[in-house]
């Protein structure tokens, strides 16, 4: 078909009118449906780290320019655990996005791994089940914890060739850890932050390094 | 033109990875278990397919000055209805394949068979080029996928034949695509050939 002014005009007019109208039945079909899986997702992944609960109130933090959400679970009027949803912008294809669960008294329950985008067979290890970065922290009092790797001089085990996915990793736990200290009304000044003050000063300047 | 030929064509002859070396990204990208090629390449056949039937059908209300933007709109459309059903019905897909669902409206397989054969063929052989097509872009991807996932981690389909430990982990990275693409692409062409 000619070119003409009139009839391009027109008819890239129609064809994206169409287009949009198109997507724009879609997506009211699918919205409901894709905030129902969304839902899902997160539902069962607050199961996963917590023992079994009832209900759960959300609340949000933003700890070094992150969204950390708190998910407190309660069955009847008593606080069973707290799901955070850390992330860490420092792992080695981008950024790692997980679920810490913690008991009231600060044990580590479970960790589950939502988002990564580590080297396959490497550093996506720390998705499996019982891995050893996961089998380091599980059941362990947060606070007694050093989040450091052997490498760096603390006393965590690091997955095999994947030292900067393994420091992301106890680097968002930790970011979880202080989201799950300021939920739970723990004092900042109190004991214990004298290890997370520590450890925040290098921990800033590695960030500023890979961005 | 034969029906069956067409489809046949589509999966040997032409087929856009082995023979035409057509939208390489997403081969080389998602292959990485034989699970995400299949994927990727039945969500690319499903585009394919819309949009060769669409673009046949409006070919002739087109003019030739913006025949490329209307298609290339067309396409992004059905890229994006099967991004919002994937993740509406198939989170953990859309979760593992991530921004190639995206990246397949710039995949050259669909403008190429939009220019090449939907601007000039009917709406039947359109659909059945679509079909063709994007069952061998299918296929390689599965293979390609399927042959990373056992030498590189020991598994297939997500089975783990217990032999992960001992296996090259290079093949599922990305000079293993390469590899695998390339020793692939000889093997096709020699059986092809005769």
């Amino acid at each position: 078909m000619k070119s003409t002014l009139f009839n391009m005009v027109t008819v890239l007019f129609t064809v994206t009118l169409i287009a949009s109208a198109g997507v724009g039945a879609v997506n009211m079909i699918t919205a409901d449906a894709i905030a129902e899986a969304n839902a899902a997702a997160t539902t069962q992944a607050v199961a996963n780290v917590l023992p079994s609960f009832e209900n759960t109130e959300v609340s949000e933090q933003t700890i070094d320019d992150m969204p950390i959400v708190v998910y407190t679970a309660s069955a009847g009027d008593k606080v069973v655990g707290y799901a955070v949803e850390s992330m860490t912008k420092n792992g080695f294809g981008g950024s790692i996005r997980m679920m810490v669960g913690f008991a009231p008294d600060g044990q580590i329950l479970n960790v589950n791994v939502l988002q990564q985008a580590e080297t396959p067979g490497l550093g996506t290890k720390m998705a499996d089940e019982d891995n050893a970065l996961l089998r380091s922290i599980k059941d362990k009092k947060a606070w007694e914890i050093e989040f450091k790797v052997k490498k760096d001089g603390g006393e965590l085990d690091a997955l095999t060739a994947a030292t900067i996915s393994s420091r992301a990793y106890y680097d968002a736990v930790e970011r979880a850890y202080q989201a799950y200290r300021v939920a739970c009304g723990y004092d900042e000044n109190a004991d214990g932050v004298s290890g997370a003050t520590a450890t925040e000063g290098p921990k800033t300047q590695e960030g500023g390094q890979n961005e | 033109m034969n029906k069956v030929r067409i489809i046949l064509d589509g999966i040997i002859k032409n087929n856009p990875t082995f023979v035409l070396v057509l939208g390489m990204c997403p081969t080389l990208g998602t292959t990485t278990s034989a699970v995400n090629g299949l994927g990727m390449g039945v969500a690319t056949m499903a585009v394919l397919i819309m949009s060769n039937l669409v673009i046949s059908l409006i070919k002739n209300f087109i003019p030739d000055k913006v025949r490329i933007p209307a298609f290339i709109v067309v396409i992004a459309s059905f890229v994006t209805i099967i991004q919002m059903l994937m993740q509406a019905y198939v989170p953990s897909l859309y979760a593992s394949l991530g921004v190639f669902i995206p990246l397949i409206v710039v995949n050259c397989i669909i403008l190429g068979r939009a220019e090449a054969f939907a601007s000039k063929n009917g709406a039947l052989d359109s659909i059945l080029d679509g079909i063709g097509i994007g069952l061998g872009f299918t296929i390689a991807l599965t293979l390609i996928g399927a042959v990373r996932e056992i030498l590189g981690s020991g598994a297939i389909f997500g089975f783990s034949l217990g032999v992960a430990d001992y296996m090259p982990l290079v093949f599922v990275l990305a000079p293993g695509a390469f590899f695998v693409l390339g020793y692939m692409m000889v093997l096709f062409n020699k059986l092809a050939k005769k």
